[in-house]
């Protein structure tokens, strides 16, 4: 294998892997604090894509240059965040709060199947495509091979997420608060914390990430029916490698997916598939928290 | 002491959590049939000897001898199986389940023969539940959900399914704890009843001196992981040691004393 | 033989009874039903196996994984091998898939909750993931099966549903009759107690990992079986066995039913295949919404599933002839 494969590989899983660090992000947010393992954020993603293709057709439409669509994919993000966020969790999963985890999976798999359909619904069967943003950035030269500059925004827009989440949690007060009800929700409700916003705000900004990641990878694939299904166990692989609820453990995962993933792409292309999962198993098998968790021992 | 058969013997035994000191130099013999009792205060490490002769804890250094065999690294099913269990301060019940049912489970686990092809509800297996309900004075609560019934109750129950396997030697944690304090005469009472039939070594934690002075024949009193008295109960309880650190006798009286003067 | 043993083999014995029969009167009625039940029954014995797990207090949402193993291990025998003969397919489907799943619980056997239910799905993905791939038994189109024959005979294409349903029903009842069997038996409570206090079961001196491997063998062989079954019954299979969407439907029929009740597995499994039919013919565009939707209900309204029902039933006809009895008494 020659440096300008291996190049080629990092970068493509580098960028794989920013996606999917979004994602797995607001996957990783949602159990840290809600102790859910949310089946339906593939579906989220699969929305944020959507919303972002009807969004940016707005922007030739009322004559505004094509810089605004990167501005377009972002309000996109937070309408489905702002509609389904509350809709989701004040309307469906507070009921099940304190009830077995299995059941809870179950019903966000419920919710994945609803949103599924949803989608289709709304959108049609028929791929929609958003070429026009990927154009914005021009190409990148690294080492002689051109990168498209729009996906190595990408790895910026990885960074900025993963950063203020980090900070969000441990750098602001409500932060602290949100720390606070992921150590003892029972505590904190006693000392006046109002348990069910942090719920809702971690919630929201969880089904925003994942909205995010689908709405600017939209330019990057064709928008149809299918993605979340893929993205779902995509986003599964990356945080139960790296280990639930771990922000540093999700980049980790992700980077590993990403590479493995391009690395198999170019190497062996018919282990594609295969070989995420095989990470993950091998991973469990030895880690069963994942690489950045501490073991839990089980009492027997 | 030395005329009766050793059944448990504890070596040098070592334990500590971070800081804390749960277990040290603990060298314990314990002869077969005796009754003995652990006191103590919270944190003195009671539970932690209880939980490393039941092989839940590994002790950091020293060794458990049961029966002649060093069975230190054993794990509590392992122990189960050879005679040494133990009841829980908690009573762990299957919260679902009759007063019956788990009592039937308990049976279950004892004879693991053809469990596949035996039904559950044998007129065998059912009898020998009822008799040991009957030796509790359970009888009446066999189909009860033990979810819904009384704190004494379970704790008999509790201690009724370590009793299942006719251990050698049983560890009662705490069995008179979370009873009101006219019931917990009656319990030990009839524990002691029960257990009267069995040649088995009993080794429980307790609070209440009374308790431990009419059922054991040796106390053990702990202090910060270390067994500070070993002896009949009339002596360890007029130790000065004891006194001060255990029962808190001795403060008691250093103030009667001053409110006499 | 003890009174409970013969209830419940009597059960099974008339299950069959009334099954055979039905069957005669859907082929000369509605034919159609043949179909839906015989891929109900395949259904519904994974997810026979799936209330066996949650009796130990697991969920597995990957039986795709053994489902997926019987389908190819008994296709690829009646393909490559020439054996079409049913009830030989239908044992090495179940014995394929019992094994995999023996070498693999021990692996599996020291997780709990979701971690247990995502090591399940990550497994499945993976046979999924080699599958797709593998483009010498058809990568992902998979592969279309001979039609089987039974003992030698081969029924004649008006027969063919008729013969496997029949085949699949005998199937269900011994499997039903068996595992219920189980649930009665010594292990069997014990293995319910597993759910409740591990702890405790460990202390009672049973072990909670043999337990584990146990159900997990079991509930193999049943996905076995019912892999080939609908195998059998499609005449044709891919990898999407393996995919977990496939292994939700499974957790669904498991909870529709609940763990306490065997036949509420196989009537939900006719529940979901009856409400797939329905909307594949009128609204074939929102089959998923309408699962979906359906999940969420019985999830709010019948958390112990259809089998707590009858438990209900039988419990408040217990409390009445005991409220009965203690009137009398107090007269």
């Amino acid at each position: 294998m020659e440096f300008a494969d291996i190049l080629t590989i990092l970068v493509d899983g580098v960028v794989y892997a920013s996606w999917l660090f979004i994602v797995a992000l607001g996957l990783t947010l949602i159990f840290g604090v809600l102790q859910i393992l949310n089946l339906a954020h593939g579906s989220l993603y699969a929305v944020g894509a959507y919303a972002a293709a009807s969004f940016t057709m707005l922007v030739p439409y009322f004559g505004l240059p094509p810089a605004f669509s990167l501005l377009a994919m972002l309000i996109a993000a937070l309408a489905v965040a702002l509609v389904l966020a509350p809709i989701l969790e004040r309307g469906l999963l507070r009921l099940f709060y304190g009830r077995d985890e299995v059941l809870i999976l179950l019903v966000t798999y419920a919710v994945f199947l609803v949103l599924e359909d949803v989608t289709k619904l709304v959108w049609g069967v028929q791929p929609y495509y958003v070429f026009e943003p990927r154009n914005l950035f021009g190409n990148v030269e690294i080492g002689q091979l051109f990168y498209v500059g729009y996906d190595l925004m990408l790895i910026v827009l990885a960074a900025i997420c993963g950063l203020a989440v980090w900070l969000g949690l441990n750098k602001t007060t409500t932060g602290k608060v949100v720390l606070a009800v992921i150590h003892n929700p029972d505590v904190s409700a006693c000392m006046g914390v109002r348990v069910n916003w942090i719920y809702l705000l971690a919630f929201f900004v969880g089904v925003f990430l994942a909205a995010l990641a689908g709405a600017y990878t939209a330019p990057l694939i064709s928008v149809q029916p299918g993605i979340s299904v893929n993205v779902i166990i995509l986003s599964f692989a990356v945080v139960i490698i790296g280990g639930l609820g771990s922000i540093p453990g999700a980049a980790i995962g992700a980077l590993v997916v990403g590479i493995a993933r391009a690395a198999a792409v170019y190497e062996f292309p018919e282990a594609e598939i295969f070989i995420i999962y095989l990470v993950m198993a091998i991973v469990l098998v030895f880690r069963p928290e994942g690489l950045f968790q501490r073991t839990q021992a089980r009492k027997i | 002491m030395s005329d009766a058969a050793i059944i448990l013997e504890a070596r040098d035994v070592q334990k500590r959590f971070g800081a804390v000191v749960a277990a040290q130099d603990i060298n314990i013999k314990v002869g077969l049939g005796e009754k003995l009792s652990l006191i103590g205060a919270n944190g003195a490490g009671k539970t932690t000897f209880m939980n490393i002769v039941t092989g839940y804890l590994k002790p950091d250094a020293g060794s458990i001898h049961f029966d002649g065999l060093d069975v230190t690294k054993l794990n509590p099913r392992q122990l189960t199986r050879r005679g040494v269990c133990r009841s829980f301060q908690i009573p762990q019940l299957y919260e679902p389940m009759t007063a019956l049912e788990n009592l039937l489970v308990a049976i279950g686990t004892s004879n693991q023969a053809f469990s596949l092809l035996r039904p559950a509800r044998d007129a065998a297996v059912l009898d020998q539940g009822h008799a040991l309900l009957k030796r509790f004075g359970l009888e009446g609560y066999a189909e009860r959900k033990v979810s819904e019934l009384p704190g004494g109750v379970r704790k008999l129950l509790d201690i009724a399914m370590a009793l299942v396997r006719r251990p050698k030697v049983l560890l009662l944690d705490e069995p008179t704890s979370g009873v009101s304090v006219d019931e917990k005469f009656p319990l030990m009472e009839t524990v002691m009843e029960a257990l009267s039939e069995e040649e088995v070594t009993v080794i429980f934690v307790e609070h209440d001196m009374e308790i431990v002075t009419r059922y054991s024949d040796r106390v053990l009193a702990f202090y910060q992981g270390q067994v500070i008295a070993d002896d009949d109960p009339g002596e360890v309880l007029a130790d000065k040691a004891v006194q001060k650190y255990v029962t808190g006798t001795a403060k008691a009286d250093a103030v009667e004393e001053e409110a006499g003067a | 033989m003890h009174a409970s043993t013969k209830r419940t083999c009597l059960a099974g014995l008339i299950a069959v009874i009334l099954l055979v029969l039905a069957g005669f009167v859907f082929q000369h009625w509605q034919t159609w039903i043949l179909f839906t039940a015989t891929k109900a029954i395949g259904y519904g014995l994974v997810a026979l196996g799936i209330i066996t797990l949650m009796r130990g207090g697991l969920v597995s949402f990957g039986q795709g994984l053994v489902y997926c193993t019987g389908a190819y291990a008994s296709g690829l025998m009646a393909t490559r091998l020439g054996v079409t003969d049913a009830p030989v397919l239908l044992v090495v489907g179940m014995l394929a898939s019992a094994l995999l799943a023996l070498i693999v619980s021990p692996l599996i056997a020291r997780y709990r909750g979701i971690f247990f239910a995502m090591l399940t799905v990550a497994l499945s993905m993976v046979l999924y993931g080699v599958l797709v791939k593998m483009n010498a038994i058809g990568g992902s189109d998979g592969f279309t099966l001979p039609e089987p024959t039974f003992l030698g005979w081969q029924p004649s294409v008006d027969y063919a549903d008729l013969a496997l349903y029949l085949l699949a029903a005998v199937v269900a009842v011994v499997a039903s009759t068996a595992t219920r069997l189980y649930y009665d038996s010594m292990a069997g409570l014990v293995a319910l107690a597993v759910r409740e206090n591990e702890l405790r079961v460990e202390y009672l001196g049973s072990s909670v990992f043999k337990v584990t491997v146990r159900h997990f063998t079991i509930a193999g062989a049943l996905g076995g079986l019912g892999g080939t079954l609908n195998g059998m019954a499609l005449g044709h299979i891919d990898p999407l066995f393996s995919f977990w969407t496939t292994s939700g439907e499974f957790v669904f029929i498991a909870v529709l039913a609940g763990y306490i009740s065997v036949s509420a597995v196989f009537l939900s499994a006719m529940i979901l295949e009856l409400v797939r039919s329905f909307s594949n013919l009128y609204f074939p565009e929102t089959w998923q919404l309408i699962l979906g939707g359906f999940l969420i209900v019985v999830i709010v309204f019948l958390p112990g599933g259809i089998g707590s029902f009858w438990e209900r039933v039988k419990e408040g006809r217990a409390a009445r002839a005991q409220a009965e009895q203690e009137e009398g008494a107090g007269s």
